[in-house]
C-alpha cells in the first residue's frame, strides 16, 4: 500500500466505504438477534449468551467494531471538516435540492444523531453489560434466578415511552444515513456497473427502510406487550 | 520580388518532402537546450508544434489568451480530421487526397505544400491513437471513418461530433507532459502584442499578462505564430469570441506579407441571427444536407405570413416551394459545395424571400426524408400498409438516429422542434483560407517568424474542405514546422541567450504601452462592441458571400471612417494594470479596423470568382454555366502577398505564380 | 423581458467583493445568458461604469470558459447545457437572478466572476498523458483493435470540457468527476496502460494538494455536469488508486 493511501482523499473515501460496510454486516446480525427476541425468548437468549461469551466474538470481532464505529466516526468528522474548509465561501443563493438528495448532503447531521443514539445505547446496555461481565466477573449470563437475563433486560428496557421514542427517533436517522450510505459504499471501493449498481440501489432502499423500520417494530412490540 | 520565394525543394512531387527532409540542417541535442522557441496560440497548431519541439529538446515558451491551451477555439471543430489511410479500401491515396484538395481549393494552393500535407496526414492519425485519441472505432476494434462534403471516398476519421476537441486535448496532453517537465513554460491569460525584430530577425514578443495588466518581454531565437483566423472581423462568425487577427497583423505591420485575405470560408448551415443581440453564430454539421432539402416559398405573401407567424411553413403546399438548390443545380442539388450553397441563400434572401424576422434564414426540411426513411423502416420491419402516422414516426426515429444531437442543439437555441418544423438556416463566416504569407519551411517573409494552421494561408487555396482544417494544423505542428525550424534554427546555436533589454524591445514595449494608454485616456462615448458591429455589418454586407468593385471602394471608406472615429470616440473602462476585458476586445478591434479594409483591398484587386471569394463582375456570362462563379486563370493564377507600408489601403502587392505540374486545371461544375 | 441581476463583484483577487443589484430591461427571451450580460455590459458602459468581468470564448458549449453560478446552479437551471447555451426563455419576466462565480479554496475569484482554474491545470500537469513523442508512426493507428464498448467509454469520458462546474455544485468543492474522466479516459485504452498506475497516483496525489474537498458521493457533479460526465468514472478512479496503491512500492 502506499504511504499517501490513508492520507489521500480517495483512499480515506474507501476506508470510509470499508468501515460502512463492516457496520452493515453488524446491524444487520444485530437485527437478526433483536428478531429473534419478539419470536421467541429462549432463542434470543441463547444467542446473545453466546455472542456474549464466545472469545473470539468478545476479543477478535468486538474490538474491530469498536474500532469501527470510532474510525468510521473520526474519519467522517475529519472528511467533513475537510470538505466544509474547501469552500470558505458560501453561495449567497444555492439550490442543492436541484441535483442531490437530502440524505447525501447530510451524512454528518444524520451520523451525528446515530451517534448520539449510540450513546444512549450504550449506556443502557453496552455498559451494563461490560460491568456485569469484565467488573463483577459474573460470565454466567444468568439472572438471580437463574435464568437468562437477556431477554428479560431487553424488555425491561422498553418499558419507558421516551426511551422507545428515542430509539424510534434514533433509528429514522440511521435510515436517512443508511439511505445514501449503503450505495454510496459500493460507489466508493469503485463499484459502479450499469447492470448492477440500479439494484445495489435498491436494495439499499430496501436495507435503509426494513433494517430500521424492524427495529423500531421489536421495540414498539415489546413496549405494547409489556 | 526578390523575397516571394517559396523555397519549394526541386524534384519530382512524390520525393520532395522526403528528399527535402533527408538534407535539411539538424540542431544537436546539447545545442537545442540553448535555443528558446515561442509559440503564440495553442490551438492544434501551435499546442502540438510547442509540444513537439519541446519533445525534440527546445526551451519552449507558449502563449494563450485562454486560461488554458485546452480552450482555443479549434475545440469546437466537429466533423472530424482526412487522412489518406486507405483503411476503407476505396482507391483513397495520398495522390487523390492531394488532388481533391487542390481542386477544392479551386486551384489556388501551392502544389508542393498540399502534396507534403497529404503524404502525412496518415501519421497523424497513428501519432494520436498514440496519445490515447478515442477516435470512432467499428465492432471490430478499428478505426471508422465517414464521407464528407464532395469527395468520393471514406477518408474522415472523427470522434462523435466533437473530433476537434479530441484532437485539441490530444495535443494538449503532449503539451502537459512537457510542461511538467518544464521544458514548455506556459503562458496562459496571455496576450501578444507586438513582435520584436533585432537585426532583421524575429527575436521576440511583447505581451500583457491579461490578469494583471504587466507589460512583458519575452525572447527566443524564433517565432511561432499558430493564432487562428480573421472571420471576427465580421463581428458575427462561428469563431470563439476571443479568436482575433491581432498577432498576424502584427507580425504583417513589421514586415510579414499577407496573403489572399479575401478567400474566406462562409458557411452554409448554421443557425440564423435571432436579432440585435446576437453576438456569435453557431455552426451545424455540414452532413444535414445529406438529408435536408433547402427551400423558401415562391410567393412573397407566403413569406411575409410565415414573418408574422400567420401560417406555418408546413402549410406552404408542395407547388408553393423554391427548393433553389435542386433547380438551379439538378446533378448536385442540395449537396453542391459550401460557397456555392451559401451565394445561392443569399441569392434568395436578398431577393427577399428570407423566412424569418430578420429576413436572413432559409429552410432545410427533413419531411422528405423522414417520410423516406419512414417507408424504408416500414417496408424493412414488414408493416403493410402502414399510416401515415407510422411512417413518420419510424422515419423521425432514423433521423434522430443520425443527427439527433444537432436537432437536439438546434432546438435548445432556436426553441423549435426540428422535426416538426423545418430548420431555419443561413450562411455564416466560419474559416479564414487566407493568411500570412509562408514558405515551404512555415517562414514568413520576416526570417525566424514562422505561421502555421489558420493563421497562414498555405494548403487550401481558395476554398477549404470539410474535415481539412484538423489535418493541416496538426500537419503543420506535429510534422512540418518541427523538422523546418531546425533549418534556421541550426545557424542560431552561437547566439546565446537573447537579451530583453535592447532598444528594440525598449521600442516594441514603447509602441505597445502608448497604444494601450491612447485607449484607457480615450474616454469617449461609445463601446467597443459599438465600432466592432458597425464594421462587422459593413464587412457582411460589402465584403461578404458576394462582392462587386462599387462595394468594396465603398467598403474601404466607410472603414477608414470607422477606424477614425473608433480612436475620437471608443470609450474603454478601466485601467490598464488590471484585468480588463474592454481593453482586451479594443485592442483586437483596433487590428480589425485596419485589417478589414486591406481585406477590401485584397477583395477588389482579384476580380475573379473563385472558392470562396465571389466577384459579381467575373461570373460566366452565357452557356449551361450562365450565372456561375468564373475563375481567371491567365490574370490571376497566384498568390497576392501584400506588404504593408503604413496604411492598409496602400499596401504593395507581390506575387508567387502557382504552378500546375501535377494536376489539370478544369473548371468546378455542379450544374 | 424585464430582469433584477444580482451579480458577484469583486475588483481583484484580494478585494472583497459583495453582490450589485442591477435592473435589466427588454431582454429577447430569444438571447443567451451571456448575451444578456453583453447587454448588461453595454449598460453598463454607456453609464460610464465598469462592466462585469466573466469569462466566456466559443459560445457553443465546448471550450469549458464560461463558468456561472446562475440562481443556485451550476450553468443555471437547464441541463446539459453550459452557461453560454442557457437561453433567456428559461427565465420570466420580472424574475430576479442571482449570479456567482464558481466558489471554492481551490478556485479563488480573480475578478468579478471570473475564477483562477490553475489547480485543474496542475492535476492534468501531473498525468494527463500518455508519454509518447510526436512521430507519427510509433505505431500503425489501426494495430492495435480496441473494443467498440472500451473505444465509446473513452470517448464519453474524455468529452469533460473542464469548465470546473463539477467542483463549483459539489458540497465539499471536489474535483473527483474532473480528474476521474481523465484517469478513466487512458485506462479504457490499451495505450494507457503503460503509465496506468502512475497517473492515477499522481493525479489524486495533485487534486489533494490543491485544497479540492472529497467526494461524498452526493452525485450532484453529474447532473450539473453540462456533458453528462457519468459518476462510474469516479467509482473507476477509486477502483485505479485502490488498486495502484496496493502495489505501489512506495
Amino acid at each position: 500500500m502506499s504511504n499517501g493511501f490513508s492520507k489521500s482523499s480517495v483512499g480515506r473515501k474507501i476506508l470510509m466505504a470499508l468501515s460502512g460496510f463492516f457496520l452493515l454486516l453488524f446491524l444487520f446480525q444485530h437485527f437478526i438477534i433483536n428478531l429473534l427476541s419478539i419470536i421467541s425468548a429462549d432463542a434470543f437468549n441463547n444467542v446473545s449468551f453466546f455472542m456474549g461469551t464466545n472469545p473470539i466474538v468478545q476479543f477478535a470481532i468486538q474490538p474491530i467494531l469498536l474500532f469501527a464505529v470510532v474510525f468510521h466516526l473520526i474519519m467522517g468528522i475529519t472528511l467533513e471538516l475537510k470538505n466544509k474548509s474547501a469552500r470558505p465561501i458560501q453561495y449567497a443563493m444555492n439550490k442543492p435540492s436541484e441535483n442531490s438528495s437530502w440524505m447525501s448532503r447530510n451524512m454528518a447531521i444524520t451520523g451525528i444523531m446515530v451517534l448520539l443514539f449510540l450513546g444512549l445505547h450504550f449506556y443502557d446496555f453496552w455498559i451494563p453489560e461490560i460491568k456485569t461481565k469484565f467488573i463483577e466477573g459474573n460470565m454466567s449470563g444468568l439472572n438471580e434466578g437463574g435464568e437468562f437475563r437477556f431477554h428479560e433486560e431487553l424488555v425491561h428496557k422498553f418499558t419507558d415511552p421516551i426511551r422507545v421514542g428515542l430509539y424510534i427517533l434514533a433509528f429514522l436517522f440511521l435510515s436517512l444515513h443508511l439511505m445514501h450510505g449503503f450505495q454510496s459504499a459500493f460507489q466508493s471501493v469503485g463499484f459502479n456497473h450499469r447492470k448492477y449498481t440500479p439494484i445495489i440501489k435498491k436494495l439499499g432502499n430496501l436495507y435503509a427502510i426494513i433494517i430500521p423500520l424492524g427495529f423500531i417494530i421489536i421495540a414498539l412490540v415489546h413496549f405494547f406487550n409489556h | 520580388m526578390s523575397k516571394l520565394d517559396s523555397k519549394i525543394p526541386e524534384g519530382p512531387l512524390k520525393d520532395k518532402w522526403t528528399n527535402y527532409k533527408d538534407h535539411i540542417d539538424v540542431v544537436n541535442p546539447a545545442n537545442k537546450r540553448n535555443i528558446d522557441v515561442i509559440v503564440v496560440g495553442t490551438g492544434l497548431a501551435g499546442g502540438s508544434a510547442a509540444a513537439s519541439l519541446a519533445e525534440m529538446g527546445y526551451n519552449v515558451k507558449a502563449f494563450c489568451y485562454q486560461d488554458s491551451p485546452r480552450r482555443a477555439h479549434s475545440i469546437a471543430a466537429q466533423g472530424g480530421i482526412n487522412a489518406a489511410k486507405n483503411y476503407q479500401n476505396d482507391g483513397d491515396s495520398v495522390y487523390r487526397l492531394f488532388y481533391d484538395t487542390v481542386k477544392g481549393g479551386d486551384y489556388r494552393a501551392r502544389e508542393a505544400n498540399v502534396y507534403r500535407l497529404a503524404e502525412v496526414s496518415a501519421n497523424i492519425i497513428d501519432q494520436c491513437v498514440a496519445q490515447g485519441v478515442p477516435f470512432a472505432r467499428d465492432y471490430g476494434g478499428l478505426l471508422d471513418n465517414r464521407s464528407f462534403g464532395g469527395v468520393l471516398v471514406s477518408r474522415t476519421f472523427y470522434a462523435k461530433g466533437q473530433t476537434g476537441q479530441q484532437l485539441l486535448l490530444g495535443a494538449y496532453s503532449a503539451m502537459n507532459r512537457q510542461i511538467a517537465k518544464g521544458k514548455i513554460a506556459m503562458h496562459n491569460r496571455h496576450e501578444m502584442l507586438d513582435l520584436v525584430i533585432v537585426d532583421g530577425k524575429a527575436r521576440g514578443i511583447i505581451a500583457r499578462n491579461m490578469i494583471t495588466g504587466e507589460i512583458e518581454r519575452h525572447s527566443a531565437h524564433a517565432v511561432v505564430i499558430a493564432s487562428g483566423g480573421y472571420g471576427n472581423v465580421f463581428y458575427l462568425s462561428t469563431n470563439a469570441m476571443g479568436s482575433n487577427a491581432s498577432a498576424a497583423w502584427k507580425i504583417h505591420k513589421k514586415g510579414a506579407y499577407f496573403a489572399n485575405a479575401c478567400y474566406t470560408q462562409i458557411h452554409p448551415t448554421c443557425i440564423p441571427r435571432s436579432g440585435e443581440h446576437q453576438s456569435k453564430l453557431t455552426l451545424m454539421s455540414e452532413s444535414l444536407r445529406n438529408d435536408g432539402r433547402i427551400w423558401v416559398p415562391k410567393k412573397l405573401e407566403d413569406v411575409k405570413a410565415i414573418r408574422e407567424k400567420k401560417i406555418k411553413p408546413v402549410q406552404i403546399a408542395e407547388q408553393d416551394r423554391d427548393y433553389y438548390l435542386e433547380r438551379r443545380y439538378p446533378a448536385y442539388g442540395n449537396l453542391v459545395p459550401r460557397d456555392v450553397a451559401s451565394r445561392a441563400a443569399k441569392e434568395r434572401c436578398d431577393a427577399g424571400y428570407g423566412v424569418n424576422a430578420t429576413g436572413e434564414a432559409v429552410f432545410l426540411d427533413f419531411a422528405t426524408a423522414i417520410e423516406r426513411y419512414g417507408k424504408e423502416k416500414a417496408m424493412v420491419s414488414g408493416i403493410e400498409n402502414p399510416s401515415k402516422e407510422k411512417i413518420t414516426e419510424l422515419g423521425e426515429a432514423v433521423i434522430e438516429a443520425k443527427y439527433g444531437n444537432l436537432f437536439q442543439m438546434y432546438e435548445k437555441i432556436v426553441n423549435e422542434n426540428p422535426y416538426k418544423t423545418p430548420m431555419m438556416i443561413y450562411p455564416a463566416v466560419h474559416y479564414a483560407m487566407g493568411g500570412i504569407w509562408v514558405d515551404y519551411n512555415l517562414m514568413t517573409t520576416i526570417p525566424g517568424c514562422y505561421a502555421a494552421g489558420e493563421a497562414n494561408f498555405s494548403d487550401h487555396g481558395a476554398n477549404r474542405l470539410g474535415a481539412s482544417a484538423l489535418m493541416q494544423g496538426l500537419a503543420d505542428g506535429y510534422f512540418v514546422l518541427p523538422y523546418t525550424i531546425g533549418a534556421y534554427l541550426a545557424k542560431e546555436i552561437r547566439t546565446g541567450k537573447i537579451p530583453t533589454n535592447t532598444p528594440e524591445f525598449d521600442a516594441a514595449e514603447k509602441g505597445v504601452r502608448e497604444q494601450l494608454e491612447k485607449l484607457i485616456n480615450n474616454k469617449g462615448k461609445k463601446s467597443v462592441d459599438y465600432f466592432h458591429k458597425k464594421l462587422g455589418k459593413v464587412m457582411w454586407d460589402n465584403v461578404g458571400m458576394s462582392r462587386n468593385a462599387a462595394g468594396l471602394k465603398k467598403a474601404m471608406d466607410e472603414i477608414a471612417q470607422i477606424r477614425e472615429e473608433f480612436w475620437k470616440d471608443v470609450f474603454v473602462p478601466g485601467e490598464m494594470n488590471e484585468l480588463n476585458p474592454e481593453l482586451e476586445k479594443a485592442t483586437r478591434v483596433a487590428d480589425f479596423l485596419e485589417f478589414g479594409e486591406f481585406f477590401a483591398v485584397d477583395a477588389l484587386h482579384r476580380n475573379e470568382s473563385c472558392g470562396g471569394h465571389f466577384r459579381e463582375e467575373s461570373v460566366e456570362m452565357d452557356g449551361e454555366q450562365e450565372g456561375e462563379a468564373k475563375r481567371d486563370d491567365v490574370n490571376f493564377r497566384y498568390v497576392a502577398a501584400w506588404e504593408y507600408t503604413g496604411n492598409p489601403r496602400e499596401a504593395i502587392l507581390h506575387k508567387e505564380e502557382l504552378t500546375f505540374n501535377d494536376i489539370e486545371l478544369k473548371q468546378r461544375s455542379y450544374k | 423581458m424585464n430582469l433584477t441581476l444580482k451579480v458577484w463583484r469583486q475588483k481583484n483577487a484580494k478585494a472583497k467583493g459583495a453582490l450589485e443589484t442591477y435592473k435589466l430591461n427588454d431582454v429577447s427571451e430569444h438571447s443567451s445568458f451571456l448575451e444578456m450580460l453583453d447587454m448588461l455590459n453595454e449598460q453598463l458602459i454607456n453609464e460610464g461604469n465598469e462592466p462585469v468581468a466573466f469569462d466566456h470564448d466559443c459560445r457553443e458549449g465546448i471550450c469549458g470558459m464560461c463558468s456561472l453560478y446562475i440562481n443556485g446552479e451550476a450553468h443555471g437551471p437547464d441541463r446539459a447545457v453550459t452557461t453560454c447555451q442557457l437561453h433567456m426563455r428559461m427565465f420570466k419576466d420580472g424574475d430576479t437572478i442571482y449570479i456567482e462565480p464558481w466558489r471554492a479554496k481551490a478556485l479563488p475569484v480573480i475578478k468579478d466572476l471570473i475564477v483562477d482554474r490553475s489547480a485543474l491545470e496542475r492535476i492534468q500537469h501531473a498525468g494527463g498523458y500518455i508519454s509518447v513523442n510526436t512521430s507519427g508512426n510509433t505505431q500503425d493507428a489501426n494495430a492495435i483493435p480496441i473494443r467498440k464498448s472500451d473505444a465509446d467509454k473513452a470517448m464519453d469520458a474524455a468529452s469533460c470540457i473542464g469548465c470546473g462546474a463539477c467542483v463549483a455544485t459539489c458540497k465539499n468543492s471536489s474535483a473527483m468527476l474532473f480528474v476521474a474522466a481523465k484517469v478513466s479516459q487512458f485506462s479504457y485504452l490499451p495505450q494507457g496502460q503503460v503509465e496506468r498506475k502512475e497517473r492515477v497516483l499522481n493525479m489524486v496525489h495533485q487534486m489533494d494538494k490543491e485544497g479540492f474537498g472529497n467526494c461524498t458521493n452526493t452525485g450532484a457533479c453529474e447532473v450539473e455536469c453540462p456533458k453528462g460526465i457519468s459518476l462510474e468514472f469516479i467509482a473507476r478512479m477509486n477502483r485505479e488508486y485502490f488498486g495502484a496503491s496496493i502495489v505501489a512500492e512506495n
